[in-house]
């Protein structure tokens, strides 16, 4: 029996949380003294998989799934778990695995869990520490059902290196006009840029910037640093910032190795949403303002003074370490 | 068209969190619950498709007499009956086989719910609800328009949005961008007045298995405090960033 996960790819290369689920596939594959069986869509060098503890890749090439589909990729995995005999399925956290993770699981009657942060603390029962009031609190979830579905949180796990030789094993999977019932119109997204899901570091604004022209330096700031930009609720709402920014406990979460707020005071709700960053600093002009207490470095002052010198600092570190 | 709106009913975002009885328990002492913010931008939306295209809107909610409040407020917006299940809503798998159970049997064209709730964040119950009674479904839905049989729906994706065109009978599990902030509705005088005599069916649930189960809980350990740089002296900060956190 093996453990199996969904490496998520897009345009044919693997996403960084591939690696990451992989990895932590790996671990529960350990625990349970089996071996993993990835599936990957539509991607050709498979072979890196291996690097991160997979055994097998079951390669699927389909021209219909070249466009991400919930219900379609549900049907793969699904598959994929019954021919492998699979009893615990992993799978990222990003936005179209949050998509197919619940049809997957009604289709394999399994009990899923998401957002979780760290290996299972046991197997038998089955275990898992996730997060849970929007990151104000963690939670230890046993999965009772046959089949498991796992959903790693994004940079909590990590990339483990366990080198493995891959074997690659096309996989076809039966699907229909009924897998199809949902279609993909038009995708309008950001290409070359970070996005808040998957990014490193994340820089965001507060209403302390005053108004949308004053981004640019945000934006500047974000651009040296290759990070996604962000923002707060308020910012949002008023129309400042588009609301596929809004970062906290009804917007995004942020899992990012290194966020920035500026102008942020840190409502209880921000502070949620951001909280599994793991290095947080705060610029702001009031020393009161609540994210000082959740920050891991802070700097009282003007934004406005504040950033174009950090901006400046940043290009002089840059130009030393290039 | 037939709507229900699925509501969960959860602690207000400003809520501390806290625990009881050795850490397995939500701590319910002194804290507001509300309907679920994402729950609420869909039952908003529900409210434009009631008064533009004449759809009806019932909402229904998982939980004991305790969340009656909350389904009582969404009344008062404006749905038009209510059905609460008798039960504890500690299982995604478990609440959506409720829900499934009164969209068999009231017929619903379309099903909204929000992506996930904010206190046990499952973001289960829609896409389990459509597979198990084979309906399309959105997720991170953030705009919809229904013409007839044919429904078209925005999805935030990562890093964009994605248009998707599909067919009732739709779930969708919707998020703010359905409707803005600034569109959602307080009740008014009338509107409470009214929701007293709608009707808000107690039904008991089925037999559905658990297949999870919150063992214990616990509270982020506490912060150390935070490390301040002045502000004539930037470049101590990428320092840190750099040397100490090894973040950049």
């Amino acid at each position: 029996m093996s453990v199996l996960v969904y490496t998520e790819s897009d345009k044919g290369k693997f996403k960084k949380n591939a690696f990451e689920v992989a990895s932590y596939a790996y671990a529960v594959a350990q625990q349970l003294g089996e071996s993993v069986t990835a599936v990957s869509m539509n991607v050709d060098d498979n072979e890196i998989l291996g690097t991160y503890g997979v055994s097998k890749v079951l390669k699927v090439s389909n021209a219909d799934l070249h466009t991400f589909n919930a219900k379609a990729y549900a049907n793969v995995l699904a598959q994929a778990a019954e021919a492998e005999g699979a009893k615990v399925v992993i799978v990222s956290s990003s936005a179209d695995t949050k998509f197919l993770a619940p049809i997957l699981t009604a289709k394999l009657n399994a009990g899923y869990v998401p957002n979780v942060v760290a290996a299972p603390e046991g197997t038998s029962p089955f275990v898992v520490k996730r997060t849970a009031f929007s990151n104000k609190g963690f939670a230890h979830t046993e999965i009772s059902a046959e089949i498991k579905v796992v959903g790693v949180s994004n940079n909590a796990f990590g990339a483990v290196e366990n080198p493995t030789s891959a074997s690659v094993e096309d996989f076809s999977p039966s699907l229909g006009d009924a897998d199809f019932t949902t279609k993909s119109v038009e995708v309008d997204k950001v290409v070359g840029k970070a996005t808040i899901a998957d990014a490193d570091i994340v820089v965001s604004g507060g209403r302390g910037l005053k108004g949308p022209e004053n981004w640019g330096m945000i934006e500047e700031l974000a651009d040296i640093l290759g990070a996604a930009t962000a923002c707060s609720k308020p910012v949002s709402d008023l129309g400042w910032r588009s609301h596929g920014e809004h970062v906290g406990q009804t917007g995004k979460p942020v899992a990012s190795n290194l966020y920035i707020a500026i102008g942020i005071s840190g409502a209880i709700q921000h502070l949620a949403g951001v909280s599994a960053s793991k290095t947080k600093v705060v610029i702001n002009n009031d020393p009161e303002a609540p994210f000082f207490k959740a920050a891991d470095y802070g700097i009282v002052g003007d934004a406005f003074e504040v950033v174009p010198k950090l901006i400046e600092k940043l290009k002089e570190f840059k130009a030393q370490n290039a | 068209m037939k709507i229900l709106v699925c509501i969960s009913n959860v602690p207000d975002t400003t809520s501390k969190i806290n625990f009881t009885e050795g850490d397995t328990k939500f701590d319910t002492n002194g804290v507001q619950f509300v309907i679920n913010p994402n729950d609420e931008f869909g039952l908003t939306r529900a409210m434009w498709f009631k008064e533009k295209q004449g759809a009806t809107v019932h909402v229904a909610t998982v939980g004991g007499a305790q969340t009656e409040p909350t389904i009582r407020k969404a009344l008062a917006i404006g749905a038009d009956e209510a059905i609460r299940i008798n039960a504890e809503p500690t299982d995604g798998f478990f609440v959506a086989r409720q829900l499934a159970e009164v969209v068999k049997n009231g017929g619903y064209d379309l099903v909204i719910a929000g992506r996930e709730s904010i206190d046990y964040n499952g973001g289960m119950v829609p896409g389990i609800l459509a597979t198990l009674l084979d309906m399309n479904f959105v997720n991170t839905c953030i705009g919809l328009e229904v013409d007839d049989n044919n429904a078209t729906a925005m999805r935030e994706i990562d890093g964009g949005k994605e248009k998707i065109s599909t067919s009732l009978p739709l779930v969708i599990g919707g998020q703010k961008g359905l409707v803005e902030e600034s569109d959602l509705r307080i009740p008014n005088m009338r509107g409470i007045m009214m929701a007293r005599k709608k009707a808000l069916n107690v039904v008991e649930p089925i037999d559905a298995p658990k297949p999870t189960q919150d063992q214990k809980f616990e509270k982020p350990a506490p912060k150390g405090p935070v490390k301040l740089v002045d502000a004539e002296n930037v470049g101590e900060l990428v320092n840190l960033l750099h040397n100490e956190a090894k973040v950049i």
